[in-house]
């Protein structure tokens, strides 16, 4: 599969990894050439400075024959244009958005595009793990 | 007639002192205290502090009752999210963008803003056609049928001097609307009009077609 990834932060460098690791033909975007320090050592795929909200940029990154774009920076709104960008004038299949704030993950939902808010997951999965009975974890320590 | 303007920079400022004095009820929403607190001292309590993408913050500003919704920040990300937030989640009629980035047009236009002013293509375009050798000038966009009027000056040497409009190779679907000649009254071309030095003529055209028209009025 082809990968283009906007944002080279720690879940973008890591995702890049992963996938690369996997075999997929991963692309990765920042603004900033520092960023790519996160990227594993023997990482297999394509670090390149540019705009992912820039069409030309995109198109180095070689989005028109990607399978699948995922935006990851630290910009909601720039994260929501990209994708919209990939999926609507490059017509990318599958195209994912993160999205901090829930209120607009919900208006991005309404607007076709897949969008997840690291938010509300997180908070969820941090109550859950504070209020379980069991820690099965602490029980194998005593 | 109730609008919003997101961003109070300079372009949202003066836009907000220009709609108040036409005696519209506006808000201008604005991220930055101090910005807001000058806009409120300078022109009463028309600016609010808030993100004009959030959701919550929108609809306190009332933009389920907004007839017009213009975002004008710096920042092209953030004018798409707002006016889309707008249009879809508020269903405000007429949504205005300003674009930075000219590349942008299509993204915008596609995702169903009404009306993008790209500022740096004005800017661009202005200075261009101060240049004494541009052939065609700009002079109005009518977006919804994709024609554009413009003028034309036929330069004093054009290959295409003393020969009649039915001559030339006007393109399909171009129209020559008006000859303004010297200090003559202007007046409409017919097929037997004359080209003459100097003439400038106005047309209708298409953005596809204007290198064509230009030819053929000018001679290459």
């Amino acid at each position: 599969m082809k990968v283009v990834i906007m944002g080279c932060g720690r879940v973008g460098g890591r995702l890049a990894g992963l996938l690369a690791i996997e075999e997929h033909d991963v692309t990765i975007l920042d603004l900033n050439d520092y960023s790519f320090r996160r990227l594993p050592p023997k990482f297999g795929g394509t670090a390149l400075v540019g705009n992912g909200t820039d069409e030309d940029a995109l198109i180095k990154a070689g989005i028109e024959k990607a399978d699948a774009f995922i935006a990851l920076t630290q910009g909601d709104n720039r994260n929501i244009m990209a994708c919209q960008i990939a999926k609507h004038i490059f017509n990318v299949p599958r195209v994912l958005c993160r999205t901090y704030d829930p209120l607009r993950r919900e208006l991005f939902g309404s607007l076709g595009i897949e969008s997840f808010s690291p938010t509300t997951i997180f908070a969820q999965m941090v109550k859950e793990q504070l209020l379980e009975e069991k820690p099965e974890g602490e029980k194998k320590a005593n | 007639m109730y609008i919003i303007i997101i961003g109070g920079g300079q372009v949202g400022y003066y836009l907000a002192k220009a709609l108040l004095d036409e005696g519209h009820e506006l808000l201008v929403l604005e991220k930055d205290a101090a910005r807001t607190a000058f806009i409120c001292n300078d022109l009463g309590s028309v600016c609010v502090r808030g993100d004009g993408c959030e959701m919550a913050t929108l609809e306190e500003a009332g933009a389920g009752r907004a007839d017009m919704f213009v975002a004008v920040t710096g920042d092209d990300e953030d004018n798409l999210v707002s006016c889309q937030a707008a249009k879809h989640k508020f269903n405000v009629p007429r949504t205005v963008a300003r674009i930075n980035n000219p590349k942008n047009e299509t993204i915008f236009k596609k995702m169903g803003i009404d009306v993008t002013i790209s500022s740096t293509k004005i800017i661009l375009e202005s200075i261009e056609e101060e240049v004494p050798t541009h052939p065609i000038t700009h002079l109005l966009d009518i977006q919804e049928q994709g024609l554009e009027i413009v003028e034309i000056k036929i330069p004093p040497h054009a290959t295409t001097i003393g020969k009649t409009v039915k001559e030339l190779p006007l393109p399909a679907g171009n129209t020559l609307s008006l000859v303004i000649r010297g200090q003559q009254k202007p007046f409409v071309p017919d097929e037997d009009t004359v080209l003459e030095a100097e003439d400038q003529i106005i047309a209708i055209t298409t953005p596809e077609t204007e290198e064509a028209l230009g030819t053929a009025l000018r001679g290459s």
